[in-house]
This record gives C-alpha cells, sequence and structure tokens, in this order.
C-alpha cells in the first residue's frame, strides 16, 4: 500500500509550503527558484497511492459525516482503541526536486509492545517505506510508527 | 539564491557553537482551514481533523485536531531556516502531545553535535516544540551537512 508513480510537482510543493506557512522561496515557484520540496513533503505520495484508505472515493461509503454523524465504519478507530501516530523518521538520499517520479516500496517493520502508563498495553508497529527514482536510486526513506492501545476490562 | 529564509542566517561550523539555540514561533493560532489546507496538500482526509460531527459522534468533544505530520512539518520550517533543505540527512520527530485549532507552536532547535559524516562537517540539531501553555507537543532531531 504505496505510491507507486508519485509525480513531484512544482505547483504541488507550492500548495504543500502554503499549507504550512512556509514561505521559504525554494519551495514555492511563485516566490522563488522552487527547486527542492520541504522535508516532510513524501507525505503528500499518499495522494498517488491507489489504496490508500483516507481518501474517499466515488461510489464507495466514506467514514466520515454526511447525512449522518458517522457513516462507513472507520477503519483503525473501532476496537479496543484508537490508533495515533507515535513517531516519524526520515533519512534523505538526494533532496527531491520537481521532475522526480518516486516510486515507494514497503518493508517489514518491527513490532513491539510497551506498558501503558495508565493501565493497558501499547502495541507498536513500524512501517518503512523507501522511495526511489525512475533510475532505481534511493531518494528517502520513511519510517513510521503507529501506536494502538488495548484497554484491559475491568 | 536565497538558501535560507530571508533574515535567517544559514548555520555553519564557524558562525555556531554546541549548545546554541534558535526559538521560532511557527504557528500563531492555529486554524480549522489551515488543517484543512493541510489535508489537502498531503492528502490525509482523515475526518478527525476536519469533521467536527464526526469527531464528537466518536465521543471526543474537543473536536477536530491537527495532524501529527502537519506540527512535524511546521518544525521542519525552523529547519530549514537555519539549514539548508537541499543538505538535509536526517529528520525524526515524536509525537507527544495533541494539537488543536487555536494553538500557538514555538519550534526549538538546539545544537547538539558537530562531527564529521562520509568526510563532511555535519549538525545534529535536537528539536522540541511546545504549545502557547509549554506543553511539549514534539520532540526530535535533524542532521544536516553544513559548511566548515
Amino acid at each position: 500500500m504505496t505510491a507507486k508513480r508519485f509525480p513531484v510537482e512544482a505547483g504541488h510543493i507550492a500548495i504543500f509550503a502554503r499549507a504550512i506557512g512556509d514561505e521559504n522561496p525554494l519551495f514555492d515557484v511563485a516566490r522563488g527558484p522552487g527547486t527542492v520540496a520541504p522535508p516532510t513533503f513524501i507525505q503528500a505520495a499518499d495522494h498517488f497511492d491507489p489504496e490508500y484508505d483516507r481518501r474517499p472515493r466515488p461510489g464507495e461509503a466514506w467514514f466520515g459525516s454526511a447525512a449522518d454523524p458517522q457513516g462507513a465504519p472507520a477503519p483503525g478507530l473501532d476496537g479496543g482503541g484508537g490508533g495515533f501516530h507515535a513517531e516519524q523518521h526520515y533519512e534523505y538520499h538526494r533532496p527531491m526536486r520537481p521532475g522526480d517520479v518516486l516510486s515507494g516500496d514497503q518493508l517489514a517493520g518491527r513490532r513491539w509492545e510497551k506498558e501503558g502508563r495508565r493501565g493497558g498495553i501499547l502495541q507498536f508497529s513500524e512501517t518503512i517505506t523507501e522511495y526511489r527514482d525512475a533510475e532505481g536510486e534511493l531518494v528517502i526513506t520513511v519510517r513510521d510508527v503507529g501506536v494502538s492501545t488495548q484497554r484491559q476490562v475491568g | 539564491m536565497t538558501l535560507v529564509a530571508k533574515g535567517h542566517e544559514e548555520l555553519s561550523a564557524s558562525n555556531t557553537a554546541v549548545g546554541d539555540v534558535r526559538e521560532q514561533v511557527v504557528v500563531e493560532n492555529l486554524t480549522r482551514t489551515q488543517i484543512v489546507m493541510y489535508a489537502g496538500a498531503s492528502g490525509d482526509f482523515h475526518p478527525c481533523h476536519s469533521d467536527e460531527p464526526f469527531v464528537k459522534h466518536l465521543g471526543m468533544e474537543r473536536g477536530v485536531f491537527a495532524h501529527g505530520m502537519l506540527t512535524m512539518a511546521l518544525t521542519g520550517k525552523l529547519v530549514t531556516n537555519w539549514v539548508r533543505p537541499d543538505r538535509l540527512l536526517r529528520f525524526s520527530s515524536s509525537f507527544r502531545a495533541q494539537v488543536w485549532p487555536g494553538d500557538t507552536l514555538t519550534a526549538r532547535a538546539t545544537v547538539s553535535a558537530f562531527r564529521e559524516e562520509n568526510s563532511e562537517p555535519v549538525v545534529d540539531l535536537a528539536l522540541e516544540t511546545r504549545n502557547q501553555h509549554g506543553d511539549v507537543v514534539l520532540s526530535g532531531s535533524a542532521s544536516a551537512t553544513i559548511d566548515p
């Protein structure tokens, strides 16, 4: 579940920079050279993941509100507790620039458990994604860690 | 070419010492609209970040909250205002507390080390971002190649 063809575009980078209030002209082609992506821009690869579950699609039930406060069951939110983003790590092998077309590969990450401060077990799971350019060279390695809680009953 | 934002001097081994600190208010009075802008730009449309009736239906009375990745992106502004974005080697964050509409976040970077990596001078930064109550919402680190 990752983008196999993420075209890095100057306009998309500029929109991303504005969303985070970053006025660095290196990121915004309308303000300056706009030649490089901000450090967290790879998140936008989710737009190009065909199976990404946090994007509504025509003809499919969405888990947000419409006529009712909740539509389809929410992925990762039902069951014993909530899932949260715990950590995010980037390793940059070279700068990401407009014109790059990146392809992601997901590698197996670790899983571990820890006792929570307020009782219950915290379950951590790690996802590692490597993005390569059209020549197959590694551009960025992304490691994210999610945590979910299993609340103990009674 | 401007390599770091106006008014910011690029960090180098000759103009900076271990323990030097920079702070930046990276967002003031965070709006729901900015959270929506981030959803649109990043592609993360999870309703928890924009859909008040959905969030309240789940029992979260305080309503929508910011993406953790928005907090990291905001913190990244401080990093790339001090070191060149095209020379960044690593950037890491732990998300320590939720960020809400109305929050003002101040990011702080402290030079923790100068060292060599692949025979090039590198700086390590320790990062901490706090809200207007002084609570840490993000802690992390970054490393970048620098001029000697």
